[in-house]
């Protein structure tokens, strides 16, 4: 590692602290019903929403009704997004033709089960993409439908995720606040404030916004190169402040116009983590002891700087095969050293290396480096983050509420060891939380472990419709442990609602749509439902007064406590399979081996 | 004098026999941990346990019996068809069965201690007849057995009380050593607070007649009987939750478990060699995995919390009882007998002026020579250490000592010529009136300045001269403060329940160190402040005896009544304390508490272990496919059979060396919660982690060294 290296990751974390504060306020302001400095631009707007759809501001919702309402949203965007991708050919905005019989001959063809998967990844905020953008969809479709999905789901984790702090906040209440208020809250006051300046700035940097058609240039070589355009500065704030990942071109952010200078790179990074970081703050105010966010920002951020040093050592170390064959791949004034397959040489190792980190910890899936072709200990980290559920700052409110799903798990066992019922700030733990707070994490351990075990042996018939490359398995570009990781990162990143690639694996065929969309509506819905549950059941208790027999959970041993639930947890989990992935290449590379 | 005596010789005489009681109670309720009878009991029991049906109840170890199961068919069909490795498969096998009979054995040790006790319990319970009073006031012999609530019944000594009843005529003492373990009689009379009587009990002198309130069956008897057999035995809300989240971690490790062979199928075609992990070893990853210790310790850890409260004297309604007295946020606590000691002492003597100290108390000596009361006995004493007055032969004197009455409220003695009194302020003020001398302006300024204090004045007066006054005080237990003290460091707030008045009652409570107290208490107010407390979330506990106690007693979280009290408070509290002794609600908050901490540190202990089985298992698992796993080996075992062997081993015998820790509770030191947690992390999560290194280690070369692998 190199000192400008680690620099350039602890000038990140200090912003991220530094930015904290003022969101987790302005976030309280919003949620509490807070007048804002916004108010007089968005409150008559906000007024003239409530007023179209019917929505009655003042009534609140108990946690089935609550639920209820996130669910019609999400199948509502479910059916929408579906269609407008399976009617793209027919409508406006389509210069490329994608979907007529007149589309480019690399184009890829907008089957069923590709809608179908897409439009499930939009609702579920996790932008997989299993197909290539640039050559699929028209523009309609990605302002309309994927743009328009990326502020929805990212306001409704953020909704969820203030309900379950409601529910710590509440004392004997039966409600749990609005659904389409905290949406509409979200969506007005936090997501499009920031992603017009966002948007301004990515411009001002070289981002392109317009409807032109692909340019064919002659490049310096006097090669001819086609290259494509469309409105992406618009998309690129949201699909980074909603930790929504999907790319508006398929190299995703290592393209020059979705990413164009460190300055833009950085502030992308610090849109991954600004509403996730906000919101520890704003839970550590709701619940009236700001020291309670404050651990819960510093369990996050160890992990995250342990994560982000881990990858970029394992990345910068680079591979021990090229030593041994005499290659200089260490740093110098002259190149930048380690491993430099798969990224940007704008961005390097240690930029690249935290960018993985970042998009992963926070179920992002935005990529500047390919993670396929990270060291085996490089792609570890971005795994693990995902298999840990994203609690470090985390998709936008999904991770701060499945962080609070561990800490019920860690307040259970830990509570235990003082000898009293299981309290987190004030509300004691029982059997409901512990219950829903299994389902959740179960559930997604179920369909990454599940569904990878099916693909590893799936027979399909070469050429079949389900699978026409054959087996499930041969679908990955490389065999054994690494192509095993490929599909574990998969469906890793499908129920994690990440939808970064680790790429290296073809899942545009029907299988791998279908069982990747079961996975993501899994990971997303067994998830948030559960919180919701917890919500409801933990607002309707009384909020008990702390005593020193209390477990403290807003100091440096709760902190221990929940990294230990979240590590422990996660490794007891994901260690069998890790070992026949990442793990044994690890020592394979040792031994001279590469895939 | 009698002044300010309270009920306190029966106060101190209860005292007395508390000592002596816990004495003869800890010699027939508790047994040495591994009492032969016992373990030869549990041994049995924990073979008949292995009945499917009883051990589905535990999913942890239901799943660890049907892998026993399904290693053992495997390994019989492998014997059959003549495979290699059956050794290995048999010694896995057995070791599997034996990690269900360790836990059985875990839960019937509990249980057997507890059974023990019940058929103790029941030799005395022999089917006594009874006096049925009829309505024409004969007397007809009936079985107590056919007794219903309603019916009266006499008894005299010599004659075992048939039922639970209430006095209704007459006064007697009754032996109740069956119930308390305490050999004392009591007095059981009819009317007021000591009116109940429990069957199976006997009367030692007079005769009473009881109506009976129990239908048979129902006898207090019959359910100390249930209660500590645990034939009554429910889970407690805590032990739910904490199933809830061991079954969902053993479906966790199921999942990933389960998963494996697909993992390695693909593997091995990948790879193009290697043989696919056995049935025996992925069972054993399975059952190393679970929460195999804290499922079977689980059961035995609640039954044994259960049995503490009961070796303390104390009987526990149900297991949840003790739980939430593991919560308790507010312990009301009264004065007398309680926080003081039941009697007041003298603690010095104040002059007025004109009068040297020696006098006074030379004259207080004298004239409590007769009083017999604690507070005059403590007069007496008082002088002779600080002034080195001894008693004198005052009969030889022409003494005539003067009683105390109410009319007067003073006592005294006459005593050549002089005429010695002493008593309340205002009443010795009008005697020296009477007698012709003058009140000094400073006697009510003295008497002023104790009272405030918490103290009770008792002017002496010689004649018509005020002396002074004697201080008599409330005497604060010993080391009451420091156990209060210990409770605030738990986060438990005191509060002193008392009929004085405020001023009284503060002084006192400063002088205890009680957070709160709650002065010219009526049971009204009690049950207006828990209402209070609870309306905040706290959890409440009291101790109670009288019927008025009943509904705090009800209202309370935890309500322990004292057995000598009313039938109403002890069917309206949740636990009855058989020694009658308020201030074991103290000790019963940390069995609570050190229940559920033994529950939390072996859950934590379980969970930590599996790290180093992964580092045993996992490279012993696919070593046949990758090699290059077995730098996971870093425990160096000998070969991938006995690493597993050496995990299964470990992971049973685990289960037994812990049974002592799960019975007895791990330490519990009243400290705060942020420093416990650091103490259990550190042992149970820390130590978790690092011992199963050395100990599957150790077994490794012991299995290499008897060459079983």
């Amino acid at each position: 590692m190199t000192l400008l290296g680690i620099a350039q990751i602890a000038i990140f974390f200090v912003l991220v602290v530094a930015i904290t504060k003022p969101a987790g306020v302005f976030m309280y302001r919003v949620f509490e019903g807070e007048r804002t400095f916004l108010h007089p631009v968005f409150r008559p707007l906000e007024r003239l929403i409530y007023w179209l759809g019917g929505v009655r501001e003042e009534e609140e919702q108990s946690w089935v009704r609550y639920s209820a309402s996130m669910i019609s949203l999400s199948i509502f965007s479910f059916i929408f997004v579906y269609l407008l991708q399976r009617l793209q050919g027919h409508l406006p905005l389509n210069p490329m033709h994608f979907s007529t019989p007149q589309a480019p001959s690399n184009a890829t063809a907008m089957t069923p089960d590709l809608a179908f998967n897409t439009a499930v990844s939009f609702t579920t905020n996790t932008n997989w993409q299993s197909y290539s953008p640039d050559t699929t969809m028209s523009y309609l479709t990605q302002m309309a439908a994927l743009a328009v999905q990326n502020f929805v789901s990212a306001a409704v984790g953020i909704a969820v995720a203030v309900a379950l702090i409601r529910g710590f906040a509440r004392h004997t209440a039966k409600t749990i606040g609005n659904f389409w208020v905290d949406v509409t809250r979200c969506t007005l006051y936090v997501l499009l404030p920031i992603c017009i300046l966002a948007t301004l700035f990515f411009v001002a940097q070289g981002s392109i916004q317009n409807f032109k058609g692909p340019a064919t240039v002659t490049t310096l070589e006097g090669a001819s190169q086609v290259i494509e355009q469309g409105p992406l500065a618009s998309q690129l704030a949201i699909k980074m402040l909603g930790t929504n990942g999907g790319g508006y071109f398929n190299a995703n952010s290592a393209h020059p116009y979705e990413n164009p200078t460190p300055l833009a790179n950085l502030l992308q990074m610090l849109l991954i983590f600004v509403l996730g970081a906000g919101l520890t703050y704003m839970f550590g105010k709701m619940v009236r002891d700001t020291r309670q966010g404050w651990a819960i920002f510093a369990a996050m951020s160890l992990m995250f700087l342990a994560g982000a040093f881990i990858c970029y050592w394992a990345e910068q170390r680079g591979n021990p095969m090229l030593t041994n064959m005499g290659l200089e791949h260490v740093y110098t004034a002259g190149q930048p050293g380690g491993n430099m397959e798969g990224k940007e040489v704008r961005f390097g190792n240690p930029m690249t290396a935290l960018f993985a980190t970042v998009t992963t910890d926070a179920s992002c899936g935005a990529v500047i480096g390919m993670h396929d072709s990270f060291t085996p200990i490089g792609g570890l980290v971005p795994l693990f983050n995902i298999q840990t559920d994203e609690v470090i700052f985390g998709g936008v409110g999904a991770g701060l509420y499945s962080m609070l799903i561990y800490a019920v798990v860690a307040v259970f066992i830990g509570g235990l060891m003082v000898g009293r019922t299981p309290e987190y700030v004030g509300k004691k733990i029982e059997q409901k939380e512990v219950k829903m707070a299994i389902i959740a994490i179960l559930a997604t351990s179920v369909v990454i472990l599940g569904f990878t075990a099916i693909s590893s042996v799936a027979p399909f018939a070469k050429g079949g419709y389900w699978n026409s490359p054959g087996p499930a398995a041969a679908n990955t570009n490389n065999g054994a442990a690494h192509g095993f990781s490929e599909m574990l990162y998969a469906y890793s990143s499908g129920a994690g609602n990440n939808g970064s690639a680790f790429a290296g694996i073809n899942a545009n065929t029907p299988w791998y749509n279908l069982t990747i969309g079961l996975d993501m509506l899994v990971g997303r819905f067994l998830f948030i439902i559960p919180a919701l549950a917890i919500a409801g059941s933990l607002a309707s208790k009384k909020l008990v007064p702390v005593t020193s027999g209390t477990l403290p959970t807003n100091g440096s041993l709760f902190v221990v406590l929940l990294i230990g639930t979240v590590i422990i947890v996660g490794a007891l989990t994901y260690f069998p399979a890790l070992s026949l992935g990442p793990i044994v290449e690890h020592f394979q590379m040792l031994n001279g081996k590469l895939f | 004098m009698s002044a300010v005596t309270s009920p306190a010789p029966v106060e101190s005489k209860k005292q007395a026999k508390h000592e002596a009681s816990v004495l003869i109670s800890k010699g027939a309720r508790s047994r040495p941990l591994f009492d032969p009878e016992i373990v030869r009991r549990a041994i049995q029991e924990s073979f008949l346990k292995l009945n499917p049906v009883k051990v589905a109840k535990n999913p942890v170890m239901f799943v660890v019996e049907v892998g026993a199961a399904l290693t053992t068919i495997f390994v019989v069909k492998d014997a059959m068809a003549g495979a290699g490795g059956v050794f290995f498969g048999v010694q896995i096998a057995f070791w599997l069965w034996f990690t269900v009979i360790f836990a059985n054995f875990a839960e019937a040790m509990a249980e057997a201690r507890g059974k023990a006790q019940a058929d103790a319990l029941r030799k005395t319970k022999v089917d006594t007849v009874a006096h049925k009073v009829l309505p024409d006031g004969k007397y007809e012999m009936v079985p107590a057995s056919k007794l219903r609530s309603g019916d009266v019944v006499y008894c005299e000594a010599g004659y075992v009380i048939p039922g639970d009843g209430e006095v209704i005529e007459g006064v007697a003492s009754v032996d109740e050593s069956v119930i308390t373990g305490e050999s004392a009689p009591v007095i059981r009379e009819s009317g007021g607070d000591r009116s109940a009587v429990t069957g199976g009990t006997m009367v030692l002198s007079d005769h009473i007649t009881i109506r009976i309130t129990s239908n048979p069956g129902e006898t207090f008897l019959d359910r100390m009987i249930a209660l500590v057999e645990g034939a009554v035995r429910q889970k407690t809300p805590n032990e739910i939750a904490l199933n809830i989240l061991i079954a969902g971690l053993t479906l966790v490790f199921l999942l990933a478990v389960a998963t494996l062979p697909t993992y390695s199928k693909y593997a091995i075609q990948a790879v193009g060699n290697g043989t696919a992990p056995t049935i025996a070893v992925l069972v054993s990853l399975l059952v190393c995995l679970i929460p195999t210790t804290i499922g079977g310790l689980l059961s035995a850890i609640g039954i044994a919390g259960m049995d503490r409260v009961m070796q303390h004297n104390v009987l526990a309604m149900s297991g949840k009882a003790v739980e939430a007295s593991g919560d308790v946020n507010t312990l009301l606590l009264d004065k007398t007998g309680t926080i003081t000691l039941g009697n007041r002492q003298a603690v010095e003597f104040l002059t007025v002026d004109g009068v040297s100290e020696s006098e006074l108390a030379d004259a207080a000596q004298l004239s409590s020579l007769a009083d017999e009361t604690p507070e005059g006995r403590s007069i007496v004493v008082l002088a002779k250490e600080k002034y080195k007055l001894r008693g004198r032969e005052v009969a030889a004197r022409n003494a005539q000592f003067i009683p105390f009455s109410a009319y007067t409220r003073m006592s005294g003695v006459d005593l050549d010529g002089r005429h010695l009194r002493k008593g309340a302020t205002g009443a010795i003020a009008q005697f020296v009136k009477e007698s012709g001398g003058t009140v000094p302006q400073s006697l009510q300024e003295i008497s002023d300045r104790i009272s405030r204090n918490g103290g009770t004045p008792l002017a002496v007066a010689d004649g018509s001269r005020i002396l002074g006054v004697i201080h008599l005080k409330d005497i604060v237990k010993g080391g009451m403060k420091d156990r209060l003290a210990s409770l605030r460091a738990m986060g438990i707030r005191s509060v002193m329940i008392t009929g004085d008045n405020p001023l009284t009652a503060a002084a006192i409570a400063q002088e205890a160190g009680v957070d709160d107290f709650l002065a010219q208490a009526t049971p009204q107010d009690k049950l207006e402040y828990i209402r209070k407390e609870q309306a905040q979330g706290r959890l409440v506990a009291m101790t109670g005896d009288g019927t008025n106690d009943a509904p705090a007693l009800a209202q309370a979280d935890v309500g322990v009544a004292m057995n000598t009290g009313t039938m109403a408070a002890k069917e309206a509290g949740n636990m009855v304390d058989l020694d009658s002794n308020p201030t074991k609600l103290i000790e019963i908050v940390a069995i609570g508490k050190q229940l559920l901490i033994t529950r939390g540190s072996l859950t934590t202990f379980s969970i930590a272990n599996d790290v180093a089985k992964y580092f045993a298992i996992i490279p012993a698992m696919f070593a046949a496919i990758y090699p290059e796993l077995n730098k996971l080996n870093i425990m160096g075992l000998h070969s991938p059979q006995s690493a597993v062997l050496a995990a299964v081993i470990f992971n049973a015998v685990i289960i037994i060396a812990l049974i002592p820790l799960a019975l007895r509770g791990v330490q519990y030191k009243p400290v705060s919660a942020g420093q416990m947690l650091t103490r259990n992390l550190l042992i149970y999560g820390l130590g978790g982690i690092i011992v199963p290194f050395p100990g599957i280690w150790l077994i490794d070369k012991m299995l290499v060294a008897m060459h079983l692998a």
